[in-house]
């Protein structure tokens, strides 16, 4: 059977890691060599890195660490943050990423998914999808979140698993940082729609959340998290045991 | 030295650097003189069957891989790789594989079963043939441990050679094995300690 996946997402600026980092037993918590290693070694089943550098010297040093993130973690890596052509998909993969995560970019250029998926295949194409409630309709919200596109982000999805996304991040907006849980019904929508991978992010706050949301959508394949996991509120580990108690199949 | 073959598909940085980390001599080549002078080859892949057999065949690669295969070197197939030692693949058409293996690709969409996705893509566990003893490349290996899948299509009537499955709606083949050619579905590069232990004990095998 196959697993249901848990990620741990990474923004990375400037070479660091962002966010404060608190990891007994690491000495370099911001080094995404060391932290990479510290989850693919604790059980994580995937790794997002995201870069949050803006400047193309800022590109040039992420690809360092990429590489060296890659030659070290034997794990599945997903890299977004600033994929707007196919010459970015070209760079990252080099560096050894194995799938790319692509929001803004595709939204300015739709074509881009299409492209990619027809030169790398679909599973390396990653589709991440900002969501918000507004006037009781899903909407797409660009800039992390901060402009609504106007558009329906189900009808977004459904064109963009047409053209060859091979996976859906689903980012809630209204359950991000809130901590009270996975926007389930959000995910239960996009679930129905689509027949690739489905990603929840946005709202896990403790480890029941992780087995609300498979026991409550068992369509959905991963959970993905950022602060929990890097501020120890969480721990992998626990996370699977408990998952695994629950009767969700995961790698252990 | 275990040479990886580089015939312009896929992305093989991860595959050495996992090759590097056990400690293996690797050498990334295009070049048939240095096959034929390697202890092992692996022959990696990802895209599509046509284009990447076509593009073996157009470097003269694939008979460089036939003939030190038939000499008795180790050789692994990874993935798209892996499928291409059978005869065939019906993916988008009819095509001709190396055929070191019998047995055949096709797509797994109807073979597993409605509400499974395709591709096949996660983590996954082994389970090792009963019809056999358990292949040399797990012998660091527990039954179920996971290894990582991303494929479409899969090697069937291929019974025989297979010396694990995964289960995914049906049992689809995860490694393949005849005398000295091994082929995995998975990706042990990318799956983690276990996979690493799969690639030491591919480097570890010596000529038959």
């Amino acid at each position: 059977m196959i697993t249901k996946r848990i990620i741990p997402c990474l923004d990375v600026r400037n070479g660091r890691v962002v966010k404060g980092v608190n990891f007994e037993g690491l000495a370099d918590v911001s080094s995404p060599v060391a932290l990479g290693k510290f989850y693919s070694d604790n059980g994580a089943d995937e790794l997002v890195f995201y870069d949050i550098t803006a400047s193309t010297e800022g590109r040039g040093l992420f690809t360092d660490i990429l590489r060296e993130v890659a030659s070290q973690i034997f794990i599945p890596l997903t890299v977004g943050g600033g994929i707007n052509t196919l010459e970015d998909f070209d760079r990252v993969l080099k560096c050894g990423a194995d799938k790319v995560s692509v929001n803004s970019g595709a939204i300015k250029n739709p074509s881009l998914i299409l492209d990619a998926a027809k030169k790398y295949g679909d599973q390396c194409v990653v589709l991440s999808v900002d969501m918000k409630r507004v006037d009781g309709k899903f909407m797409v919200f660009a800039k992390g979140g901060r402009e609504n596109t106007g558009m329906e982000a189900l009808s977004w999805i459904k064109r963009c698993e047409k053209m060859g996304a091979g996976e859906i991040v689903v980012n809630s907006i209204d359950t991000d940082g809130v901590k009270k849980g996975f926007d389930l019904e959000m995910l239960e929508a996009v679930c129905e729609l689509v027949s690739v991978p489905v990603i929840a992010s946005g709202g896990a706050g403790c480890v029941q959340d992780f087995v609300d949301l498979f026991h409550a959508l068992p369509k959905v394949d991963a959970g993905l998290a950022a602060s929990i996991f890097h501020f120890g509120e969480v721990a992998i580990p626990d996370l699977k045991k408990s998952l695994a108690e629950n009767n969700i199949i995961v790698r252990r | 030295m275990i040479a990886i073959v580089d015939y312009g598909v896929g992305n093989l940085f991860s595959l050495k650097s996992s090759l590097g980390v056990i400690g293996a001599e690797v050498q990334v080549t295009g070049d048939s003189e240095v096959l034929r002078s390697s202890d092992k080859i692996i022959l990696p892949g990802v895209g599509a069957f046509e284009d990447a057999i076509g593009k073996l065949r157009e470097t003269g690669l694939d008979k460089v891989i036939l003939e030190e295969a038939k000499k008795g070197k180790p050789l692994l197939g990874i993935c798209l790789g892996m499928q291409m030692l059978f005869e065939k693949s019906y993916e988008y058409g009819d095509h001709e594989g190396l055929g070191l293996i019998e047995g055949s690709v096709k797509p797994i969409a109807p073979v597993i079963g409605k509400g499974l996705k395709v591709p096949h893509i996660g983590w996954n566990a082994l389970v090792f043939s009963k019809e056999r003893e358990k292949s040399v490349l797990y012998r660091y290996l527990e039954e179920g441990e996971c290894v990582y899948f991303v494929h479409s299509y899969a090697a069937m009537d291929c019974s025989m050679a297979v010396t694990a499955t995964a289960e995914y709606g049906v049992m689809l083949t995860a490694s393949v094995e005849k005398e000295n050619v091994y082929g995995t579905q998975f990706h042990p590069e990318k799956s983690g300690e276990v996979g690493l232990k799969i690639l030491k004990a591919f480097c570890e095998l010596q000529k038959t």
